[in-house]
């Protein structure tokens, strides 16, 4: 469902909350690991257990990750914040309390600036991020009537980021939710591996009359694992909202959950009380202090962001901002595309050729492959070597597609399959005008349509000589030898 | 503070304990008469006046290196457990 | 002398003379507690193995001219404390069936010290009560009148060393629980500063006010066990990282120019009379000795026991959602689903008070509420905690009585929850404000026991141990044992 589908007269409104799991090694209060994938309750100690008399003691770089991305974000880093207790039972909440933050973050006010389909820029604020621990898992498979508690993931660090309500349609959410991903893993704070569960995103969505100031009463959509699903559970919701609404009803303040299977969403079948969360200050845990020393080594940290990086794309690569943005998704990508056109040598043309490819046929094979960017079966530098024999004509852009393949396929360079395969470019003019006078010569019936004034019949020359010749000719020069010999003697 | 037995039976669902008509009135009479008496903090002069959240005023929490110094002991920990089946915690399946 | 009439210092000289074995002194204590404990249900657990294995370990080390100051010294353990592979129940059916995986910190520390494990002993469920009569063990007895209570919540401990079942016993205290039952039966028993000692392991009740600290006939036998407990523990992040002092070697201190203050708001009116004048002749006694006596006031005081039954019950009602019949403790039989899970398993689980202080404590924290209660009484807390630190700007302790009466007829008090928790009103205040505190015994009123407090400023466990010491080499209240038991 497109922009310009919403239905007349409303406006959407949205706000994310963005559950991010810190890339740390042990857990935020204990000294267990975090790594993915381990059997069951292999990573859960007895603070994770919430055994009885144990305490919790706050990971040093969880909260490095954390300052690091308000530092990214503009926001405030609080001198002291506060963890406070969230009660509530469920089984996979070991303690019959999380520790989170409440009244006072870690980091507020910060803002992300996103890029619309149109190119315009929009700010989009960030309320608030704080640091707190995960729950465990509950597994149902193989079990009748009852559930198995994991507790592995129990205690895993958590940045929670929470944006403004400033978002007004799916698209502009996926954006935001894109650069925000984007964003985390260029800070190397998480590694947003949605299928993992290390990126998740809960959307509040509601909608309003245009020109109304107050806002609706939201729904909150949890758990959604992909951009796909966000964006399609969005639709659904607005849709759902707005037909109940110009149907006379109201909506229920609930939390839902979207079916991907059917494309809906729907209220939480556990009916939701209000829960009454009695958040108070953690008396295990002392106030937060991050002063300026801490602040200025973590600042020393960061990397060159996606917004500058894209920015000096433009400026030097001479690069659009859509190629700029995309080329920038991710540090790896960005990396690459900086080596191949460093590799190429040469000047604006070498850039835009190499940001062609590399959006083009490489991300081609990649996403084919299922690769990350660190396993590409091209690297960079042999990228450049194929781009180098394009700009020195020894193949043709065309020529260049099917060296790439197998460039792939055997983990060989440009040079080497050239070779293998006889593909050089043919630039011997006598040799292409051979080429062209046997065709001439089996082909006089479209020779004479041609020269009575049938100029289509050009492309059918061209394709006809290309394929005498496998492809192979110089392109620019058959163009000018068939002119010449077509027009006549 | 007169507290009703719905009241009561609020909390005790909050706070997931089973109180049974019998117990009930008993716990009714007894939270009062606690709020009650604990309703003479009004009298304290408390406007600017900072809430103390624990007695080491100036501490700051102490960060811990990230480093990994658990290892696993699920077999000795779920010695303790009521139900465990294939190294889970097994409850009454949980209904999302 | 009997060997269970000695000191922790008289029995580490024995030890050293080799006039016994470690093994010989735990044999002797375990057989007292064989004989003696049925009457005074003291201990919850008895670990006659782990002793003899402590003790025979003790020798070994002894042997090998390694023993220090503790080694082979016989302690009981509240069943407060996580003891790996030991059952630990806190007083609870809910944890009936817990044997800890792993050692709370000061019991790790006093046994790496050398000392040897007799048991674990009885107390308030959870920490909550002032005369151990809410345990799912059953009530235990006072040594001096086995009708009546020991006080609480560490009433076991209490009653053991009393008894002499055991030299010295570890305590929590979080409104009262060490000092109160020490003055009930007539010992000595002290409470550190907050984040002296480490709560590791220690079941949390309160997690603001909770101290482990120590029970024993004199301030001496405490400062010997202290010195072991004391100090940073990285596995708390409440732990205070600071030196400890040399306790023991400070006990010999003069009282002479100590200025102690007299708080005018713990002469009030419901300190019994025979009670308050052995406490006002214990401060009597103190000025005999060089100190000088001054009256002091902390306004704020009276507030101190609503306070604490707003706090206390918020924390603990928190630090109790752990027990939910899923990975350890009590579970209910058959439950239909999630929500019976819960609501029976800890409805069976916890006894009466506990779900009074769960219930309290939820209520004070909820919405609509958490302003007018939770966040009023921590105010009020700074208040106190205020009121304290004006008094030590002139004084350098403070002294008064620890409980308003002895110890009371057991079922006596069961029935108003508002009149146990006034059995507090003098020992809540140092753990609003983190204080060290101790209790001393000065008397008896128809024979039973009367304790002397005395309350110290921050990390001031020194001062107080030596003015406590200085008061028990003139005094001799700390020695007596009753007939039965001597």
């Amino acid at each position: 469902m497109s922009e310009a589908a919403v239905r007349a007269g409303w406006e959407v409104v949205i706000g994310l909350e963005i559950h991010a799991q810190l890339a740390t090694k042990s857990k935020i209060f204990s000294g267990s690991a975090t790594a993915y994938g381990a059997a069951p309750n292999t990573q859960a100690s007895l603070v994770d257990l919430g055994y009885p008399g144990t305490l919790p003691v706050l990971n040093r770089e969880a909260v490095r990750m954390a300052v690091k991305f308000g530092l990214a974000t503009g926001a405030t880093i609080a001198p002291r914040s506060i963890f406070a207790r969230k009660n509530y039972f469920y089984p996979d909440l070991p303690k019959g309390y999380q520790i989170s933050q409440y009244e006072r973050p870690v980091v507020e006010d910060g803002s992300i600036e996103i890029l619309l389909d149109d190119g315009a820029k929009k700010t989009i604020g960030i309320t608030r991020a704080h640091l707190e621990e995960d729950a465990g898992k509950s597994l149902h498979e193989g079990l009748a009537n009852s559930s198995g508690i994991d507790l592995n993931r129990a205690g895993t660090p958590l940045l929670e980021i929470v944006s403004e309500p400033d978002l007004r349609s799916a698209k502009e959410a996926i954006a935001y939710l894109k650069k925000v991903h984007t964003l985390v893993r260029y800070l190397e704070i998480c590694d947003g591996n949605m299928q993992e569960g290390s990126f998740r995103c809960d959307a509040n969505v509601s909608v309003r009359r245009l020109g109304k100031t107050e806002f609706g009463t939201r729904c909150e959509i949890k758990n959604v694992n992909s951009f796909r699903f966000v964006e399609k559970a969005i639709n659904y919701e607005v849709e759902r909202q707005i037909d109940v609404l110009e149907g006379g009803g109201s909506i229920v303040q609930e939390t839902r959950l979207y079916d991907s299977a059917k494309d809906e969403t729907r209220s939480m079948r556990s009916k939701e009380e209000a829960n009454d969360y009695r958040y108070f200050p953690d008396p295990d845990l002392l106030p937060l202090a991050i002063d300026a020393a801490l602040i200025d080594a973590v600042r020393s940290t960061l990397p060159e962001l996606p917004d500058e990086k894209a920015a000096r794309f433009m400026l030097h690569y001479g690069l659009s901002a859509y190629d700029a943005g995309v080329l920038t998704a991710s540090r790896e990508l960005a990396d690459y595309y900086e080596t191949a056109v460093r590799e190429v040598g040469g000047g604006g043309a070498s850039a835009k050729l190499a940001a062609n490819w590399v959006m083009g046929d490489f991300a081609a094979f990649l996403n084919r492959d299922g690769l990350e960017v660190g396993s590409a079966r091209v690297p960079a530098a042999a990228l450049a070597g194929l781009l180098r024999r394009i700009q020195d004509e020894t193949i043709s852009g065309k020529i260049a597609k099917e060296v790439f393949e197998l460039m792939w396929a055997d983990a060989a360079s440009a040079d080497a399959v050239i070779e293998a395969k006889g593909l050089k470019q043919i630039t011997d003019s006598g040799a292409i005008e051979s080429a062209i006078e046997a065709v001439m010569a089996a082909n006089p019936k479209q020779l004479a349509e041609y020269r009575s004034g049938k100029d289509k019949l050009f492309g059918f020359f061209v394709g006809q000589t290309m394929k005498a010749t496998q492809g192979k000719a110089n392109p620019a020069q058959l163009n000018e030898l068939l002119k010449k010999k077509l027009a006549g003697p | 503070m007169s507290l009703t037995r719905r009241d009561v039976e609020g909390i005790a669902h909050l706070a997931r304990l089973e109180i049974t008509e019998g117990e009930l009135p008993v716990y009714v009479d007894s939270l009062s008469k606690i709020l009650s008496f604990v309703e003479q903090l009004n009298a304290a002069q408390t406007a600017s006046v900072e809430p103390m959240a624990h007695p080491l005023e100036g501490e700051v929490q102490r960060l811990r290196a990230d480093e990994v110094s658990e290892r696993d002991a699920h077999l000795k920990y779920q010695a303790n457990a009521p139900l465990v089946s294939a190294a889970l915690y097994v409850v009454p399946k949980v209904i999302e | 002398m009997s060997i269970h009439l000695r000191s922790v210092a008289e029995l580490a000289a024995g030890l050293q003379s080799r006039e016994f074995s470690a093994v010989e002194l735990a044999r002797h204590f375990l057989a007292r507690i064989d004989k003696e404990n049925g009457a005074l249900n003291a201990f919850v657990t008895v670990t006659p193995e782990r002793a003899l294995a402590d003790a025979a370990r003790a020798d070994a080390v002894r042997a090998a001219g390694k023993a220090g100051p503790l080694t082979g010294i016989p302690l009981a353990h509240k069943d407060i404390f996580c003891t790996d592979g030991i059952k630990t129940s806190c007083g609870s059916k809910m944890l009936d069936n817990f044997v800890a995986p792993y050692d709370a910190t000061v019991v790790a520390r006093l046994g790496a010290a050398g000392t040897v494990m007799l048991g674990k002993t009885n107390m308030d469920e959870f920490a909550m009560g002032s005369s151990n009569e809410t345990s799912y063990y059953g009530p235990v007895r006072n040594p001096w009148d086995r009708s009546k209570v020991p006080g609480g919540s560490s009433g076991g401990s209490a009653a053991a060393v009393a008894a002499r079942l055991a030299p010295v016993a570890t305590g929590t205290d979080t409104g009262g629980s060490i000092r109160q039952p020490a003055a009930l039966v007539g010992i000595s028993g002290l409470k550190p500063t907050y984040g002296r000692v480490s709560r590791y392991g220690m079941i949390a009740f309160a997690s603001s006010l909770d101290q482990a600290g120590i029970l024993a006939p004199s301030a001496e036998d405490c400062a010997l066990l202290f010195a072991a407990m004391a100090g940073f523990d990285e596995r708390d992040s409440t732990s205070v990282d600071a030196p400890v002092p040399d306790y023991v070697a400070a006990l010999g201190a003069p009282l002479k120019g100590l200025r102690i203050g007299v708080l005018k708001e713990f002469f009030s009116e419901g300190l019994d009379s025979a009670t308050g004048a052995l406490v006002e002749a214990g401060i009597a006694q103190l000025r005999a000795l060089g100190a000088e006596i001054a009256a002091v006031s902390c306004p704020n005081l009276p507030l101190s026991v609503p306070t604490y039954y707003v706090v206390a019950p918020a924390e603990c009602s928190s630090n109790l959602s752990r027990f939910d019949g899923v990975r350890f403790g009590h579970r209910c039989e058959r439950p239909r689903d999630l929500m019976d899970l819960y609501k029976r398993s800890r409805g069976e689980g916890f006894g009466a008070e506990v779900k009074r202080r769960i219930m309290t404590g939820t209520y004070v924290l909820s919405a609509g509420y958490y302003d007018a209660y939770y966040l009023k009484a921590q105010k009020v807390r700074s208040l106190i905690t205020a009121d304290f630190r004006r008094a030590f700007a002139e004084v350098d302790l403070l002294a008064g009585p620890t409980s308003p009466t002895p110890a009371f007829a057991i079922g006596a008090k069961v029935d108003d929850p508002i009149t146990m928790y006034l059995n507090d009103i003098y020992t809540i205040g140092a753990n609003l404000a983190g204080l060290p505190a101790m209790s001393v015994p000065c008397g008896f009123v128809g024979g039973l026991p009367v304790g002397l407090q005395l309350i110290g400023p921050h990390f001031g466990e020194a001062r107080l141990l030596t003015a406590a010491h200085a008061y028990q080499r003139e005094t001799d209240f700390h020695r007596r044992v009753p007939a039965a038991y001597a």
